[in-house]
């Protein structure tokens, strides 16, 4: 271990949990190892590795994970040198167990990710975290749904159930810069732990976000190496660390090798990887939950209906993360109306 | 002649119970306990006519002779009746228990009812497991299911503080319904609460993974009869489209599978005590009163 260099905020990389989404859950063992290697040479100090639904999430609904997430942990574990492990869990999803095997794997962080008015299903699960002696993270998810007040509120449960440090988490990419200023700052402004913000791209806000964050005070910012994660994308940590460089903000992390680590280990996965198209923005102009997004392309396909229309429609219907039986539901709908329309035409 | 019947606890479950109970050809509901005195539920069904205390399962027991009671409605928690179904037991009652205690056999009035008449205590899972296991059953009375995945999706007004204490119990008790009910061999539960105002009616979706050589017709079949048999005590519980079919292959955690087929179903409560939209409370009393009733009529033979 060497000596934790000077950081005027802690980066939280989730290249291998929200990029799962993007490559459909099949990271391999070589390419955790890979990445890993490689961010952890950068000096971020925080990696992120689970299936994009977090501990458990390897199902029909989600997607099934090409390799186990616990052994996507091992081979992790074997080569990072410096930076701590994180997992997230999804109360609902993963159960409090799952997190003893992966802090037995070398996990230090746990990260519990509720929908923003959910906070109080989390207790058992950040409670077990710290009684396992790791860090406890409170997500608070699609935090673009409610206003700051009630955000707050929510926030306190978790601070109150113990963890160390609370998460707006912008799922939909939804968030303006002053949507995004006024969430952190309602938090720093009344809570004892961290705060965090992880931005997804949809509007191309997520850097800005993720430095107007920082400007009220943010103590963590997520990223993913090229973007790679739900919907259109996070935070891409390369670019923030950029940035941050140019406006003399330390991240502790170097810039050229976490350039190189995106463009070498990740940018092969996903060469498209930062292009906002039309579904990308359809979700954070709508409000949808990121991770829909393959999930709706596919049902579009199968049901034959606009994948448009199936994101607004779930956008119409609040449907929260987690909730992808809802995008078939909402595809055989539409294309039932569709035949009708079609059949009263006739 | 009707059995006579108690509720314990006296919160929104027991008052919704006794609603469905008060209609019911053979069950007799003569008593409620609760611990509260200042209990909405203990005046409302004073008023109701039963006898009331709330000094709870104590009180109960004692009078249980006298009362003529020989089954009771556990609503409480899991934790009360863990410690309390020993002492029905030894009572000679029988308890039909709507907690996760699981303390007797997981049940659902369509799938295995039969097999547990005779039990002195029987679980009725949770509500995901209410309306999901019979599905599963469906499925795999036609051809075996490898592997079977829920996701129950509630309002979250129509979520109170125990469960979301213990969601994990939720989870991991659906699970098991799926396999031990269902008849999967491997079974995976997913539990989502959504905030929309207007609250949502519940939503479960039903995945079966399905083995080679699967006759989707069979199996379209087996699924809508037992969907005609459940909304026989719930009659809110629908198929919101046909089964939808997709071709595989699909490595799931119980093994390859050829293809699967879900189901998107919908329950609607009957508006009794709670409002149409907590599908999943009413499913939960309207099935505790099937089986309330299924003892009924075995223990003193009523034919109703």
């Amino acid at each position: 271990m060497t000596a934790t260099p000077q950081r005027d905020f802690r980066l939280t990389d989730s290249t291998l949990r929200d990029g799962s989404h993007a490559v459909a859950h099949q990271f391999t063992p070589e390419q955790v190892r890979a990445v890993v290697a490689a961010l952890d040479a950068a000096g971020v100090p925080v990696i992120e590795v689970s299936h994009g639904d977090g501990l458990g999430g390897s199902s029909f609904n989600y997607g099934f994970s090409h390799t186990d997430e616990r052994d996507l942990l091992r081979a992790a574990a074997e080569v990072r040198r410096n930076a701590k492990l994180a997992v997230l869990l999804v109360p609902g999803i993963g159960v409090a167990d799952d997190l003893h095997e992966v802090r037995e794997i070398g996990v230090d962080v746990a990260r519990i990710a509720v929908h923003c008015t959910e906070a109080n299903i989390s207790g058992q699960h950040i409670g077990l975290a710290k009684e396992l002696g790791m860090e406890a993270v409170g997500f608070l998810m699609m935090a673009h749904m409610i206003e700051p007040k009630e955000l707050l509120d929510q926030a306190k449960l978790l601070e109150d159930f113990g963890a160390d440090c609370v998460y707006v988490v912008d799922s939909a990419g939804a968030m303006t810069i002053d949507g995004a200023k006024a969430r952190v700052a309602a938090l720093k402004a009344n809570l004892r732990c961290q705060v965090g913000l992880h931005a997804h791209n949809n509007l191309s806000l997520a850097v800005a976000n993720s430095l107007a964050a920082f400007e009220e005070g943010a103590d963590q910012l997520d990223g993913c190496t090229t973007g790679l994660g739900a919907g259109a994308g996070n935070c891409p940590t390369e670019v923030l660390v950029a940035a941050c460089e140019k406006s003399g903000i330390a991240t502790g992390v170097d810039p050229f090798k976490v350039i190189d680590a995106a463009q070498e280990a990740v940018r092969p996965l996903r060469p498209l990887q930062g292009v906002i198209d039309r579904d990308g923005l359809i979700l954070g102009y709508a409000g949808v939950y990121g991770s829909f997004l393959l999930h709706a392309q596919r049902a579009a396909e199968r049901f034959g209906v606009p994948c448009t229309d199936i994101l607004l429609e779930l956008g119409r219907r609040k449907a929260v993360g987690g909730q992808e039986d809802m995008i078939i539901d909402v595809a055989v709908e539409l294309s039932r109306r569709a035949a009708t329309a079609q059949a009263a035409q006739a | 002649m009707k059995l006579p019947c108690a509720i314990v606890g006296s919160g929104n479950i027991g008052t919704d119970l006794l609603m469905k109970l008060q209609r019911s050809p053979v069950l007799e509901p003569v008593a409620m306990v609760g611990i509260d005195p200042q209990s909405d539920g203990l005046t409302r069904a004073a008023e109701l006519g039963l006898v009331t205390s709330a000094a709870g399962i104590d009180w109960l027991l004692e009078r249980a002779v006298d009362l003529g009671v020989a089954l009771l409605f556990e609503a409480t928690t899991a934790r009360v009746h863990a410690a309390a179904a020993p002492r029905y037991r030894e009572a000679g009652i029988t308890a039909v228990d709507l907690t996760p205690a699981a303390v007797g056999p997981l049940v659902v009035p369509t799938v295995n009812l039969d097999r547990h008449l005779g039990e002195p205590n029987v679980n009725m899972i949770t509500c995901g497991g209410q309306a999901t296991a019979p599905i599963v059953a469906a499925v795999s009375r036609v051809l075996p299911v490898p592997y079977a995945e829920i996701v129950s999706t509630v309002a979250s007004v129509s979520a109170g503080i125990g469960t979301r204490q213990n969601v994990d119990e939720f989870t991991r008790t659906t699970a098991r319904a799926l396999e031990q009910v269902g008849g999967a061999a491997k079974g995976k539960a997913i539990c989502i609460f959504n905030p929309a105002d207007p609250p949502i009616l519940m939503r479960n979706t039903v995945f079966c993974a399905l083995p080679d050589g699967y006759d989707e017709a069979a199996v379209a079949d087996s699924i809508e009869a037992m969907v005609a048999e459940v909304s026989a005590y719930v009659p809110g519980y629908r198929l919101k489209a046909a089964p939808v079919f997709d071709t595989g292959p699909y490595a799931t955690p119980g093994g390859p599978a050829a293809g699967r087929v879900v189901a998107l179903l919908e329950v609607e409560g009957a508006g009794d005590w709670f409002p149409p939209y907590a599908g999943n409370l009413d499913i939960m009393t309207a099935a505790a009163v099937r089986v309330g009733e299924a003892l009924a009529r075995e223990r003193i033979g009523v034919s109703a």
